[in-house]
């Protein structure tokens, strides 16, 4: 197995030049300044807390927004916890959905202890065996030159595991007041006349 | 009232536009999830663990749909995290119906910690609960919960009492439900 060498800004910030009005939903810490990192929108809903759920408030925004593409960033030790939602998703098999794991097989924020996508677990292969439609490992340049198509157009589930190195890198924080999030994401994508007045 | 209360539940579910429910079934819950799996109007997304629906409920609301989570008393201990860091933290509105174990005429020991302590812990973590011991009341307050959850984004639970839904019986070789 090759030695880890991408770099998960430069891999997604290549992949985002395509991104047109795809909605977004990152995992708590890293994936959230990683998505903020190219540029705050409304169509971006971060999360700062909800450990382990970040695939299922997708799958959500997917089924109610069938037409439009939903994409959730996250990292390995976020979807480590979330695992269970590969097999629900799997049975769902919504096709708008993209999944990309940002690994780096270390709890980043909690101080770099290793995770299990280091020891033997590999996340691309559990979303292969619970039934997703496109699955793929990153781990080179050349593999992810096709992570926009991966994440943007391929039909789906899918899930798309990017090997990263362990790099500090600056933090942007996007807006941290979650009824603020949901409500500009609500407006954004319904008009502030339905978002508002349900 | 002679029609089961699920029917009702349908109802009321449908009278408020939910669109989604997220589950993890349990056998008080049978007639109401295969009356919603029945309905083309309703998606339903089957559950591998209850903390799961709750991250469905706030995607299908940020998606512009209202949802509804179905579970057995034992699963709210796995929700109570999300509710707590999503549905609380950022003012989602949450309506969930919640069939009871280990809490009148249960037999089994092991489900009474977790059926006696689903009161305190969701609302310790912001949800308002109301428990329903007859089908009358049932039907009366997963209208009105339904009401309360999406007009002013408050997380509601409707607990189903095992008055309602009973209790299974052990005898030696085989349980009967009651």
């Amino acid at each position: 197995m090759s030695a880890i060498s991408l770099h998960r800004r430069d891999v997604l910030g290549a992949a985002m030049a395509e991104r047109g009005d795809t909605l977004f939903v990152s995992g708590l810490g890293s994936t959230t300044w990683d998505l903020a990192s190219f540029g705050d929108r409304p169509e971006n809903f971060y999360l700062w807390g909800a450990m382990g759920n970040a695939t299922m408030i997708g799958l959500g925004i997917a089924l109610a927004q069938p037409e439009r593409r939903v994409v959730v960033i996250t990292g390995d030790g976020e979807m480590l916890m979330g695992m269970t939602s590969f097999s629900t998703i799997g049975a769902k098999r919504p096709s708008n959905l993209a999944i990309c794991v940002i690994d780096n097989e270390t709890y980043t924020e909690t101080g770099r202890q290793p995770t299990a996508t280091g020891l033997g677990t590999d996340l691309s292969a559990v979303a292969a065996a619970c039934g997703f439609a496109k699955t793929a490992m990153i781990r080179t340049e050349a593999d992810a030159k096709g992570l926009a198509q991966l994440l943007f157009r391929d039909a789906g589930p899918v899930c798309a595991v990017v090997k990263v190195v362990d790099e500090d890198l600056p933090m942007t924080v996007p807006p941290r007041d979650g009824g603020y999030l949901k409500t500009r994401f609500r407006i954004g994508l319904l008009g502030e006349e339905v978002a508002t007045r349900p | 009232m002679d029609e089961h209360w699920s029917v009702a539940a349908h109802r009321h579910l449908k009278a408020a536009g939910v669109r989604q429910i997220g589950y993890v079934p349990d056998g008080g819950l049978r007639l109401l999830i295969e009356r919603c799996l029945g309905d083309n109007e309703i998606e339903t997304v089957m559950c591998a663990t209850e903390e799961e629906a709750v991250g469905l409920s706030a995607g299908a609301w940020l998606g512009g749909q209202k949802s509804a989570v179905f579970m057995q008393s034992s699963g709210v201990g796995n929700t109570i995290n999300a509710i707590a860091s999503l549905i609380s933290s950022a003012n989602f509105p949450f309506f969930a119906i919640v069939t009871m174990r280990g809490q009148w005429g249960e037999g089994n020991p092991w489900q009474v910690p977790m059926g006696q302590a689903v009161v305190p812990t969701l609302e310790a973590v912001g949800v308002k609960t109301f428990l329903a011991e007859s089908p009358d009341a049932v039907d009366m307050m997963i209208e009105s919960g339904l009401r309360m959850a999406y007009s002013t984004d408050t997380p509601v639970a409707v607990l189903v009492g095992q008055k309602v839904i009973g209790s299974k019986i052990w005898t030696a070789g085989k349980a009967v439900n009651q």
